[in-house]
């Protein structure tokens, strides 16, 4: 009886052919030359083999909340006034603080409101619980002052738009680098951290200058006059710092230099990151200084049109980075855009401005690891993955034709099928082949022969048994197909858990691993009995088959 | 050509000295662990991902003197940095590691201090590899590489038992245990460092161990469904040698590919390749001295009590 296989082999060849494409696409020609060049455009490689750096950031998000609060708190604050409520004070009594070794401390969610007059008390409360309600629980208001509290979800939603922001950001200054194929996203092992990867870049000084100018550009009115030194302001200031006021240290390049100077600056800025809409560098026409024009959004020119004109003649000082850069005084309303003048070098201007156009980050950042491949690293490993993956192929053919004659061209060609269809997911899919990668490709080999080896050993025991070929290849296959299921389903179950919780090099594995073992159930029981059907059907009545 | 026509091996017979194989090695492994628990809190010793810290390797263009090396590093103010020779001695290569910090910004100021030290003293250090990994990011890892792990043996252990019986995915997750369990006793015997590519090895060789034990569980249930008067040892016993075949090429062919991985792969997938040639080995011994015994030993168990003495069949899916 003879099988009609045309359609098999035909669906083998176009599986073949789009698979090949997968990894080579269209080349442009036909030279060694331009197939690696097309290989290298598709399949993408990790960091671990092209060389570049990784970074896991962790954004402070309690500094997010905290600005938000200072915010809420100046608002709160102007309502009273609107509604010509008496109140001594709007505190945040616990502003975030952070000590030397980086550990954050304080309670930012919390926003007091002090003084309120008992007779006033319900005006107040209801004030608040028709503008703040929604995002604050509201306690307090007899004899205790009113306390608003973020709420916790909101909390959370704030985090987490923190988080985005910080990757927006992220993206445009790495963008500014040049770096193609960057990758900038949460990283999902820890609460509120980002992964960067960028290839091809191994000077970390670079990549962290840009990452990281917090350039957190903020203007904050001046509270008196520049003091020598912290105890010197604070005892000015009556012994201790008062709630709504922060101490800032100047630091203007190659300003008055050495000489400290702390400024007392109102906590709550009158212009904030988010405010700027875009920052230009320039000169001054009379001075020849450097300046960065900088541009506001209509909402904040507004905010600082009306802060400006009413404040006209007192101190305002730029603040970047949680340094004082510039301290200018306001001659006259100011309206959305302005000048910063202050002295700086022609790559801090043409920093300053492109940190200012591409935004500012919500929070600061701090790193949790960083890791750069040198680019030789990435290929000596790449040299060395691919040289023992194909000593492992050519030995594991060399046998299979050694072990079962005939039917090791079988295996052999089923091999090199699941090769390509591997290759070829990879290059569609887009995943990355890393180091780790490359194991799980030499797994997958072994796999692929395994499958091949109980075929062929359930054929060869029905050959014993006294089947005939046609009918031992049937049953051989049939009996190992349930085992070969088994197998790999039990894997590529661990395979896809491993992708689900794993990161970084375990999931190049487990993807490289998953696709190979769908690729085999393929190719070594599909392609491979279609092949031996081809063969069978040119044997003779009662020849057996070479195993 | 064929390696293993007919064999009648009696396999359950020789049970106790398995048993004994494997208690002398997790004994030696945990003791092992232990003694490195004592020394450094950690039953093996980790990588820089896990342990964090930081690691610079470097590349020069002669051999490098590495007492040098450590005074510069001195001179420069580190402390505690080791300094030692990286790969084979003919690629010029040294690895200087720091050790934990306590926060992360005091981490990367130790890294730059390395390469600016070298800088000082050395022309053109090639600095090929940087990883500087603070203490939060490798305790993250740690939970999430044990996770990971557990969480796939409990996916397997689910598998096993919809296909076959609760019982077979028991002894198949046994086995799998002792694996691993014998392979991370290698690794503290020998001292050598677990990364995170060492856990994906690890990983792997459950998966491979598991699909070895299926391949001769599989055959179990299907000898068990054809004759039904042989008892249980005699089955399993057949069942054995019928596949030994196979384990023996699949198994001995994935341990070439393997051997091959850790000759010619390099120094960084030295840690991956090591586990797998012993996860290899030890995963298709467990299959025939680990996983099978026990299902014995639990039918055995269950008629002493007076059970119901049924095999642990499974009905064979419709092929």
């Amino acid at each position: 009886m003879k099988k009609n296989l045309k359609n098999k082999i035909l669906l083998i060849v176009a599986v073949l052919l789009v698979f090949t494409y997968g990894i080579i696409g269209i080349p442009s020609g036909v030279s060694g030359k331009a197939l690696l060049d097309a290989i290298s455009s598709r399949i993408h490689l990790g960091l671990d083999l092209q060389g570049g750096a990784h970074l896991i950031l962790q954004v402070e998000v309690k500094e997010a909340i905290n600005a938000d609060t200072d915010n809420v708190a100046a608002r709160v604050q102007q309502d009273l006034k609107g509604a010509n409520l008496a109140f001594s004070q709007v505190i945040k009594p616990q502003p975030l603080t952070r000590d030397s070794a980086g550990k954050y401390g304080g309670k930012p969610e919390l926003i007091e409101i002090d003084g309120v007059s008992p007779a006033s008390n319900s005006a107040v409360r209801s004030l608040l619980d028709s503008k703040y309600a929604n995002e604050y629980d509201i306690s307090g208001g007899s004899d205790t002052p009113f306390t608003l509290t973020m709420k916790p979800l909101v909390e959370r939603a704030l985090e987490e738009k923190t988080v985005e922001q910080a990757i927006e950001t992220i993206n445009d200054r790495v963008n500014s680098l040049g770096v193609s194929e960057p990758k900038v996203a949460p990283y999902s092992l820890g609460a509120n951290q980002i992964l960067v990867e960028l290839p091809g870049i191994s000077d970390l000084e670079r990549v962290k200058t840009i990452i990281n100018s917090t350039a957190r550009l903020e203007i904050h009115a001046v509270v008196g006059t520049p003091y020598q030194d912290e105890a010197t302001a604070t005892a000015a200031l009556g012994g201790t710092v008062p709630p709504d006021v922060m101490l800032a240290h100047f630091s203007g390049l190659g300003a008055a230099g050495s000489n400290d100077s702390v400024y007392a600056l109102k906590r709550v800025a009158v212009v904030a990151g988010s405010d700027f809409r875009s920052a230009d560098p320039g000169t001054d026409s009379n001075t020849g200084q450097r300046t960065v024009r900088f541009t506001l959004t209509n909402e904040a020119g507004e905010r600082f049109y009306d802060y400006t004109s009413k404040n006209v003649n007192t101190s305002m000082a730029i603040l970047m980075g949680g340094r004082v850069r510039e301290v200018a005084n306001i001659e006259s309303a100011i309206h959305d855009s302005g000048e910063i003048r202050g002295t700086f070098s022609q790559e801090e201007v043409q920093d300053l401005s492109k940190l200012l156009r591409t935004g500012a980050l919500p929070a600061s950042l701090d790193y949790l690891e960083d890791r750069t491949v040198g680019a030789s690293l990435g290929a000596d490993s790449i040299n060395a993955g691919v040289k023992a993956a194909v000593i492992g192929v050519l030995v594991v053919m060399a046998f299979m034709l050694f072990y079962y004659r005939g039917s090791g061209i079988n295996a052999d060609l089923a091999l090199f099928l699941n090769l390509i269809i591997l290759l070829g997911f990879m290059g569609f899919s887009k995943a990355t082949l890393t180091l780790p990668g490359i194991a799980g490709v030499i797994l997958t080999i072994g796999m692929g022969v395994d499958s091949n080896v109980l075929i062929f050993e359930r054929i060869r025991e029905e050959i014993r048994a006294g089947k005939a070929a046609a009918a031992a290849v049937d049953q051989g296959f049939a009996h190992a197909w349930v085992t070969i299921v088994d197998t790999h389903v039990t894997t590529i179950v661990s395979a896809a858990i491993l992708f689900l919780f794993g990161s970084g090099p375990v999931k190049g594995f487990a993807v490289t691993l998953t696709f190979g073992l769908a690729a085999n159930l393929f190719t070594a029981v599909y392609v491979s009995r279609v092949i031996f059907d081809a063969h069978l059907n040119k044997l003779k009545s009662g020849e057996m088959v070479s195993i | 050509m064929e390696f293993f026509r007919s064999v009648s091996i009696d396999w359950l017979g020789k049970k106790w000295y398995f048993l004994g194989f494997s208690l002398i090695f997790s004994v030696a492994g945990l003791i092992s662990m232990g003694l490195h628990w004592s020394q450094i809190g950690s039953p093996v010793p980790l990588g820089v991902d896990f342990r964090g810290g930081t690691e610079v390797q470097v590349q020069f263009k002669h051999t490098p003197d590495v007492a040098a090396i450590r005074a510069a590093t001195i001179a420069a103010g580190i402390k505690d940095a080791s300094v030692v020779i990286y790969d084979v001695p003919s690629t010029n290569q040294v690895l200087i590691s720091l050790p934990e910090q306590q926060n992360e910004s005091s981490l990367d100021a130790g890294r730059q201090q390395i390469v600016d030290a070298l800088n000082a003293h050395y022309e053109e250090p090639a600095v090929r590899n940087v990883q500087v990994v603070g203490p939060t990011v490798g305790r993250q890892l740690e939970v999430q590489a044990l996770k990971a792990t557990l969480l796939s043996m409990a996916g397997m252990l689910v598998y096993l038992w919809f296909r076959f019986q609760l019982i077979y995915g028991v002894a198949a997750v046994v086995a799998c245990f002792h694996d691993t369990l014998i392979t991370v006793g290698a690794f503290a015997l020998t001292g050598q460092e677990i990364s995170l590519t060492v856990i994906a090895a690890i990983l792997t060789l459950v998966g491979y161990s598991m699909n070895d034990t299926i391949v001769v569980f599989d055959r179990i249930r299907e000898n068990l469904h054809l004759s039904r008067k042989e008892t249980l040892p005699d089955v399993v016993n057949r069942s054995i040698n019928q596949t030994l075949s196979r384990t023996v090429l699949t198994s001995g062919l994935t341990f070439l590919t393997v051997l091959s991985l850790y000759v010619f792969g390099g120094q960084v997938l030295k840690g991956f390749s090591f586990a797998l040639v012993i996860g290899i080995l030890i995963g298709t011994y467990s299959s025939i001295a680990v996983a099978a015994p026990m299902l014995v030993a639990w039918q055995q168990w269950r008629e002493g009590k007076g059970g119901v003495a049924s095999l642990p069949a499974a009905k064979r899916p419709k092929v």
